[in-house]
């Protein structure tokens, strides 16, 4: 069966975010970009599942500006098979992103789309779900395991109290949490190899769906800062502190 | 203008976090229902009907409801939520997995997450792990929000009297099923709504030393949380991981131990009122947000708080 993976090209995640001073965003010139870790996960899944002879092909694609080829490429590496850049340098929201999706889920019918459960930017933690609405599939967020198991997949979820799994008709959307796997690292002959893998752009008109911005930010501020406290020599400090000073005991 | 809440339970009890996402309503202003679906659900519509400033429950209750799957979930919501000006539910894990799909049925967009609410079309919400607030106004005719229940007072669990209307439409999508559930079971308060957190990172070094960790918070009727350090290394089960990717917490004191303070579990927990953080290296980040800080071995520091607690509680 083919596999759909999506991935995104976020700020690295280690990077300390400054907000611009103008208020309308976060600064992102000169800043380490990254395949979000999610989607990280989302391949390395991909991968598996073609080394376990389940998936036949693992096609990746991502929305974004021109420089989002870097991480199709990085993608392209780690085993994928193909990739499709979707080419746009205008914002592209949850609900957007959900319908150029569908559009590609369309054309390339894949029998699992996965997807990471988050992107590290804007925390919205929605695009798979939208997708798998649009597409009328069933859905196993927060993925920790996922087995298929002829037309069906299993999904273990990561839920509040505990684990909940679930049984899925394919075709399915599947999104990741951190624990589904420890993806790996790709090894140079495997990056040279990954440049003369093929990689289409088709951009956001040929695929026909509509991708208007719903949601205006008026402003991106940086949150209120905490300030060090005070240090306490023992024990028997910090117990006097937490009932006599902060009083939270 | 009416605002359709989406309780958040378990077939027997309301969960708290309800509360704060009906004061979230509130604040935006309007006649406020509560939709509670599930299977066997009577007891949480109960439960509803008597919370305060609620005019209106809807009970919906059906098998094809009782795990909360999302493929039947939204569709229920989706047809519910066109008559009303905004949908609201919790950024619980149920709430993230149905919500969206609810948005996509009614080709609008989602604002996950808000800590805020500006005015009826505008809200505030976290971005880059806290790192940034972002303020959005939505276009949408239909506002679906899930709210981060921390950034809202609960409203009083009693004293409202909004009449139960039962809710007949079944919709079973058939695409999806239960399989089995294995929930963490704990005696101790929940994580997200606990007062007093005890949180263990890296430094715990192993599972079986957890069980320092929980005397002090059972001491404390605190909930015990960790670090994804913590979980990664098996020394504790996800669900009682803090940060970007686990739960957000803000309760009154929050005791950091043997945790670094990177930024995805600042995430989480920088809320809180006031921050302890007990690490035996003076240069760990976790300091730099900490209202008190005690540079200290935890394996003697933590022992010695638990005699001392017995000493003043």
């Amino acid at each position: 069966m083919k596999v759909l993976v999506a991935v995104k090209r976020v700020i690295d995640y280690n990077v300390k975010v400054r907000v611009k001073p103008d208020n309308t965003g976060v600064d992102l010139t000169n800043v380490k970009m990254a395949m979000n870790p999610f989607c990280e996960i989302a391949v390395e899944e991909a991968v598996r599942l073609k080394e376990k002879g389940v998936a036949t092909e693992v096609v990746v694609v991502s929305i974004g500006p021109k420089a989002a080829q870097e991480q199709i490429r990085t993608a392209l590496a780690l085993g994928a098979d193909r990739g499709i850049h979707v080419e746009t340098d205008e914002e592209i929201q949850s609900l957007a992103a959900a319908k150029l999706l569908k559009a590609v889920v369309e054309k390339e019918q894949p029998k699992l789309v996965i997807l990471g459960k988050q992107s590290i930017d804007t925390d919205n933690n929605q695009t798979g779900q939208m997708l798998a609405a649009l597409c009328g599939y069933a859905q196993g967020t927060f993925a920790s395991e996922v087995v298929v198991e002829g037309d069906k997949v299993n999904v273990t979820r990561e839920i509040d109290g505990g684990l909940l799994t679930v049984a899925l008709n394919l075709p399915a959307i599947v999104t990741t949490d951190l624990r589904l796997n420890e993806p790996r690292y790709a090894s140079l002959p495997n990056i040279m190899k990954a440049k003369k893998k093929p990689l289409d752009t088709v951009t956001p008109a040929d695929l026909g769906a509509e991708i208007a911005p719903r949601l205006t930010t008026l402003k991106v501020e940086a949150p209120a800062q905490r300030q060090a406290g005070i240090k306490v020599g023992s024990v028997a400090e910090l117990v006097d502190k937490l009932k006599n000073e902060a009083k939270v005991i | 203008m009416s605002i359709l809440v989406i309780a958040d339970h378990d077939n027997k009890v309301l969960k708290p976090a309800t509360l704060n996402v009906v004061a979230a309503a509130q604040k935006i202003g309007g006649d406020v229902h509560v939709l509670v679906a599930g299977a066997d659900c009577g007891a949480v519509a109960e439960a509803a009907s008597k919370v305060a400033g609620v005019a209106k429950v809807l009970h919906a209750d059906n098998a094809a409801y009782g795990h909360f799957l999302a493929e039947n979930l939204g569709l229920l919501v989706a047809e519910m939520g066109k008559g009303y000006s905004h949908v609201l539910t919790s950024a619980g894990t149920t709430g993230k997995d149905f919500m969206p799909r609810v948005a996509a049925l009614l080709d609008v967009a989602q604002i996950s997450d808000i800590i805020r609410v500006d005015s009826a079309d505008t809200f505030v919400r976290p971005i880059y792990a806290g790192n940034a607030i972002a303020t959005v106004q939505s276009s949408d005719a239909i506002k679906v929000i899930t709210v981060r229940p921390t950034g809202f007072d609960p409203v009083a669990a009693e004293g409202g009297s909004a009449a139960v209307e039962s809710v007949g439409a079944a919709h079973d999508a058939g695409i999806s099923s239960f399989v089995k559930e294995e929930l963490a079971k704990s005696d101790r308060p929940e994580l997200t709504s606990a007062n007093i957190v005890v949180s263990g990172g890296r430094g715990m070094q192993n599972g079986d030393n957890f069980e320092m960790l929980y005397k002090v918070a059972d001491k404390l009727g605190a909930a015990v949380g960790a670090s994804r350090a913590a979980v990664d290394a098996g020394f504790v089960p996800n669900d009682m991981q803090v940060g970007q990717t686990g739960k957000i917490v803000a309760p009154q004191l929050y005791i950091a131990v043997g945790i670094s303070g990177a930024i995805q579990h600042l995430a989480g927990m920088s809320d809180s009122k006031v921050i302890v953080a007990i690490n035996k290296d003076e240069e760990a980040p976790i300091f730099q947000v900490a209202d008190y800080g005690l540079v200290a071995d935890l394996f003697e520091a933590v022992p010695q708080l638990e005699a001392e607690l017995d000493k003043v509680l």
